[in-house]
């Protein structure tokens, strides 16, 4: 479909077109909408591949993703896909509740929806009620604001199908709730635009894992767009757990609403991917919230991990805590730009954010950007980042009690990322990401190998 | 806590002291900026062809900025664009001065640096200080120039190195900070008019502290000067600049270029105390400050060291920073920079690890008042060949009433994995417990504030050469304090 | 009901009521120190024992409502925190407050220096307070490296509390407020801020302390005991009194209290 000579931005906003000219895509009014608009934002934006002046993308170049002409999964081949994937691939225990997607398509046979309490919804867009659709029209495209964002943009270009989970009040809901995304990428090059609405309701209490898996080895192209809304008195974590192939490209707009006291958590680990960056933006939009955002990467390679956090405190007695630590070997590179701004009359905030990256080898390299926009006096900011090799004398003092130094170094590369891991509230996911983080560093560090 | 907003009201609606206009006869070169100004201004200093082509140049380099628009826009500041062809490029005071007399010199100028506290004549002047006076656009007068030549120390105006030392100005001058640097560098290497120039020979530690004072005083003048510091091997210099300009509606603009460069073993102490008017309680003139500080550290194990308090200006657009290239070389930066009213500054500093086990300590203190808008902007950069190289940022900002801003954006790009980098950074107001604490000891509120924020600044402040600290000190007092000393 | 030497008491507190926040944590306080005395105020957690000493103090968090608060014969209410303070009442505080950058030895100068001034008296230069504190510091056995640093910056519980044992040595005040000044702190340091304050008490000063345990009154002596529960004096006596609540607990009280008020 690609033609040679037409621009990247063209080649997506052809395929657009075509797709809704043949009345592929849902037919929903609201989202019609929001496709049309999109689809002109994105042709006006192009991807963000300018690097004079360009801040928010200083440090990571997408123009490899503007070159490669990615192709929608042609549906033929999910036959055969179906045919090979019998199982859901993802990190929660087989009895939770789970959406999945197979290179974009809903996959019921693999998906669980069972045992949920009354009027909570977990489908995907297609079987969304009118009144489901009613739900989902007043909040969907509301927080995630594709003006000015490129990829937020393309993704609602295609605005299709996608997750969508609402939880009344007054409801809590013991096991996660997970959102699978498998790319194959068994054909060459194909894109996927994932699209997440989650509401809770006011003084709920639930646990979403979006998980994104792929095949290893092919070369495919993420780019999702999420939207939280966590209403007054709720409570959700917040999981998203990537471990895509190692030459694909991913990109998440991650956008989260947070009420009156209410506490949001969120846990972004980052294993795979060949460029990740992550947009997370969350808006405190009542008093007393409080809201943790960590996050945990791991690469090597010429693997590239950008993490892109804004916390804005527009409103007073509200409490952020963010821990990003990242273990970088190879040659790959990791960004960090943390922005926390604080509104005029936004007192009693308490902000604080680090970031600390470990270099194991001298060819990796960090780039840590934390910084504070400040606009009331009553406020306690901090901010706090470190890079660095591991500590030679806490090295030298293990081994001065007779560890060697291979299990020396890994010891103390596990003891770096356990205050993040630790962190993880849900005990099956804590073991999971703590077991992959493992088996991952022995390999780096050559234990028993 | 009404007593403490009295105290944040009257820190905002401090007056600036230094605010009055020295009556004295100018030649002045009409408004605007073109290649016949510049051609003025090197023929008024009869400078040699070279330094006319290197004008004219940056002129060129300039002109080709401001048709793309490319007027820098990347740091947190608002006002109006500023009209290149409105400035004046060269004003100096009439009379000619001969440097071996101060007598001949206009009393009005002799009582204005009177007025501001640096004396110029030889019986009161400062104990062991060399004061370089620049009054608008041009050096007024040098002091101990002689004693400091006995021990080959070249301590004069830019303009008279050119005459005398034309081989070093040729070698070093726009070698740190070259003319196609910065929108604003490229101006000031085409219209500079005057600066200090300060030459310290191998192995000589200078006796004195060196001193520059800048005053702009011509209505509608820009001051455009430029500084020029090399340190041989194994030498040491400390320096030190302070700044003024009277009380004016307009804005006026202000963009310096300071080079610093220290050889093997050698160090070069740079201190400014920045005093420029801010402008008024309602915002209004003020001086535009956009300035380009950059020492090398070319010589293995050298140091550079920045200390700034900034206090003054309407606008503060400075990033003194140093290139670490000899190995075992230090670079330093302390700041103060102090903004009420409607005054912003976006400064901070850039530290470059080239060589191996270099090492950089920031330590940068804001403190906003009133209306005002402070960042810090920094980058620590470490290259692939920095092995073992350090830093450590700290930088704190303190806030003084519910208006005003207080911002942070650190850059950290490390590219080695011996290299070891920590950052801090703190926000905060003076909290209802130190002030209570202090005043259950019998300190009054208004003091308690000004004690707080002097421990605040400490760090800063005794970087500083004894005498500038206390001036410093008196300065951050005076721009805070309502009446009790 | 209690004796007033000279004719004047040096605190006298009249049905106070207090609140912070809006909620009322003193209900209805009465208590006179005559100069002298040693009064040991003992009560429960949240019984406003803290409470009464911010507002002593002038603590700006803390609003008396109503009663009256007499220092001196001079009344505290609507009074500067400082201008108590330079009158002579002093607050030794629980949990002293850091201020990074600043001298202990500077701050304590400025202190005094106000103090004086408000007096007229002659202020001290540098080297005639150096001299003066030196002959203060050993009355806590503080290390004298210590005044060079930071107020209370990096101090340990200890030092902090025999730092401000120190500065009462200094302010020399007519009436101190101890507000728990045995809190986190092992035997040792306990004997020698207890010392501290011994070697501080006259016939013409008073001393409020403030405390949960019985513990430092074994050191300290009061002359009387009050016990302090749910923003009232429920309770006075001697130094007895203390041991009871030491034996008994503060429950104990507040039942007996109860049975008092069913059968009176």
């Amino acid at each position: 479909m690609t033609q040679i000579g037409v621009k990247p931005e063209e080649s997506y906003l052809n395929i657009s077109e075509h797709l809704e000219s043949t009345a592929s895509l849902n037919d929903s009014v609201h989202f019609k909408g929001l496709r049309n608009k999109a689809r002109k934002c994105f042709q006006e934006l192009g991807f963000p591949v300018e690097r004079r002046g360009n801040e928010e993308w200083k440090y990571t170049d997408v123009s490899p993703i503007a070159k490669i002409p990615f192709e929608m999964p042609d549906l033929r081949h999910q036959q055969f896909v179906r045919g090979i994937v019998s199982t859901p691939v993802g990190f929660g225990k087989s009895h939770w509740n789970k959406l999945v997607f197979v290179d974009g398509q809903y996959e019921e046979k693999l998906s669980v929806v069972k045992d949920l309490p009354d009027n909570v919804l977990v489908k995907d867009f297609n079987k969304a009620s009118k009144g489901d659709y009613d739900l989902i029209g007043k909040h969907l495209g509301n927080y995630a604001d594709f003006h000015g964002n490129a990829f937020n943009a393309l993704n609602t270009s295609f605005l299709d199908n996608g997750a969508f989970i609402s939880i009344p009040n007054e409801v809590v809901i013991n096991d996660p709730i997970e959102i699978i995304f498998m790319t194959t990428g068994l054909e060459q090059d194909t894109f996927i635009q994932p699209r997440i609405l989650v509401l809770v309701g006011d003084n709920s209490k639930v646990a979403i894992v979006e998980s994104y898996v792929g095949i290893e080895d092919t070369r495919y192209f993420n780019n999702s767009v999420t939207e939280l809304v966590v209403g007054n008195g709720a409570n959700l974590e917040y999981y998203k757990i990537q471990t895509q192939s190692r030459k694909s490209f991913h990109i998440t707009n991650t956008e989260i609403i947070v009420g009156k006291d209410s506490t949001f958590s969120s846990m972004n680990i980052d294993l795979g991917g060949k460029l990740v960056r992550n947009n997370l933006n969350l808006l405190t939009n009542a008093e007393g919230s409080y809201s943790v955002l960590n996050g945990l990467y791991l690469v090597n390679g010429t693997q590239h991990v950008d993490n892109q956090v804004i916390i804005d405190h527009a409103k007073p007695h509200t409490t952020s805590r963010e821990l990003y630590k990242g273990i970088l070997d190879g040659k790959s590179k990791s960004v960090f730009h943390g922005s926390i701004i604080v509104r005029e009359g936004a007192y009693k905030v308490n902000a604080n954010q680090v970031d600390k990256n470990l270099l194991l080898s001298d060819k990796a390299e960090a780039y840590t950007k934390p910084a504070f926009w400040v606009y009331c006096d009553d406020v306690l900011c901090g901010h706090g980042a470190a890079c660095g090799q591991m500590d030679e004398n806490a090295l030298f003092y293990l081994r001065s009690r007779g560890i060697d130094e291979l299990s020396a170094r890994s010891l103390l590369t596990l003891a770096f990322v356990s205050e993040v891991i630790d962190s993880i509230g849900n005990e099956h996911l804590r073991e999971q990401i703590n077991d992959m983080v493992h088996s991952r560093l022995e390999d780096w560090l050559g234990i028993f190998s | 806590m009404t007593a403490s907003n009295q105290v944040v009201k009257d820190v905002a609606a401090q007056e600036y002291k230094y605010g009055f206009v020295t009556d004295v006869e100018s030649e002045v070169a009409p408004p605007g900026l073109s290649e016949e100004t510049v051609r003025f201004i090197s023929a008024k200093k009869n400078e040699p062809e070279w330094m006319l082509e290197g004008r004219l140049k940056a002129y060129k380099y300039f002109t080709t900025l401001v048709d793309k628009e490319q007027v820098p826009d990347w740091a947190h500041l608002r006002y109006s664009p500023i009209n290149f062809q409105d400035i004046i490029y060269y004003s100096a005071p009439k009379q000619k001065v001969s440097l071996e007399n101060l007598d001949q010199v206009d009393p009005e100028i002799l009582k204005t640096y009177e007025r501001l506290g640096i004396p110029l004549q030889e019986q009161k002047r400062l104990a062991g200080v060399a004061v370089d006076a620049v009054f608008d656009s041009v050096s007024i007068a040098t002091t101990f120039q002689a004693e400091l030549a006995k021990k080959g120390i070249i301590f004069c105006s830019m303009s008279e190195a050119v005459q005398n030392h034309p081989e070093l100005v040729k070698k070093y001058l726009g070698s740190v900070v070259p003319y196609t640097d910065n929108f604003f560098a490229a101006l000031n290497a085409a219209v500079f008019s005057d600066g200090s120039f300060c030459y310290i020979p191998k192995g000589v530690r200078c006796p004195m502290e060196l001193t520059t004072y800048f005053r702009i005083n011509t209505e509608g003048s820009g001051q455009f000067e430029r500084t020029l510091i090399i340190a041989e091997e194994s030498s040491y210099v400390s320096y030190l600049e302070g700044c003024s300009a009277p009380m004016r509606d307009e804005n006026q603009l202000h963009a310096a270029v300071v080079e610093l460069i220290t050889e093997e073993n050698a160090e070069i102490k740079y201190s400014t105390i920045q005093n420029w008017y801010p402008g008024d309680e309602q915002g209004k003139g003020g001086i535009y400050n956009f300035v380009t500080k950059r020492g090398k550290c070319a010589g293995k194990n050298s140091k550079i060291s920045w200390t700034q308090v900034e206090t003054g200006s309407a606008i503060t657009w400075k990033y003194p920073s140093v290139i670490l290239q000899g190995d075992n070389s230090i670079g330093e930066f302390y700041s103060v920079a102090l903004t009420k009213g409607y005054q912003q500054a976006d400064t901070g500093t850039k530290m470059t690890h080239i060589g191996k086990n270099t090492r950089s300590t920031i330590i940068a203190k804001g403190i906003s008042a009133g209306h005002a808008n402070n960042t810090y902007r920094g980058l620590v950069r470490v290259n692939p060949k920095a092995v073992n190289s350090w830093n450590f940022t700290q930088c704190d900002s303190l806030l003084l009433g519910d208006q005003c801003g207080a911002h942070t954006t650190p850059y950290v790009e490390v590219k080695n994995n011996s290299s070891h980098l920590e950052h801090e950074a703190f926000t905060s107001k003076v909290s209802e417990a130190q002030i209570f604490y202090c005043n259950q000891r019998g300190i009054s509120t208004e003091e308690a504030h000004s004690v707080i924020i002097n421990g605040f600044c400490k760090e800063v402040f005794k970087q500083l050469p004894l005498e500038f600290a206390v001036e410093a000190t008196r300065l951050l007092e005076m721009n805070l304090e309502g009446t009790v000393g | 009901m209690d004796k007033v030497k000279n004719g004047k008491s040096m605190l006298n507190i009249t049905d106070l009521h207090a609140s912070i926040g809006g909620t009322e944590i003193l209900k209805g306080l009465n208590l006179t120190v005559n100069p002298g005395e040693v009064h040991a105020i003992m009560g429960p957690n949240g019984s406003g024992k803290s409470t009464l000493a911010y507002l002593l103090s002038g603590h700006p968090s803390y609003e008396a409502t109503s009663g009256e608060m007499l220092f001196d014969g001079q009344d505290l209410v609507n009074m500067l925190p400082e201008d108590r303070a330079r009158l002579g009442l002093f607050l030794c505080f629980q949990h002293p407050t850091e201020v990074p950058g600043v001298r202990m030895d500077h701050f304590m100068r400025a202190g005094l220096n106000s103090v004086l001034r408000s007096k007229s008296l002659d202020e001290m230069d540098v080297l005639k307070f150096d001299k003066f504190l030196n002959s203060k510091v050993d009355i806590v056995e503080m290390d004298r490296n210590l005044v060079k640093r930071s107020v209370n910056e990096g101090f340990s519980g200890g030092e902090k509390k025999r730092n401000e044992i120190l500065q009462m040595a200094i302010f020399d005040p007519k009436l101190s407020i101890l507000d728990e000044p045995d809190s986190g702190l092992d035997v040792d340091a306990l004997r020698i801020v207890a010392n501290g304050i011994n070697q501080l008490r006259s016939e013409e000063k008073s001393i409020i302390l403030v405390t949960h345990y019985q513990r430092i009154l074994n050191y300290v002596v009061p002359d009387k005991v009050h016990i302090l529960i749910n923003g009232r004096i429920v309770k006075s006596g001697g130094k007895e009194l203390a041991l009871e609540i030491e034996t008994n607990g503060y429950d104990n009280i507040e039942q007996s209290l109860a049975n008092d008020q069913h059968s009176g």
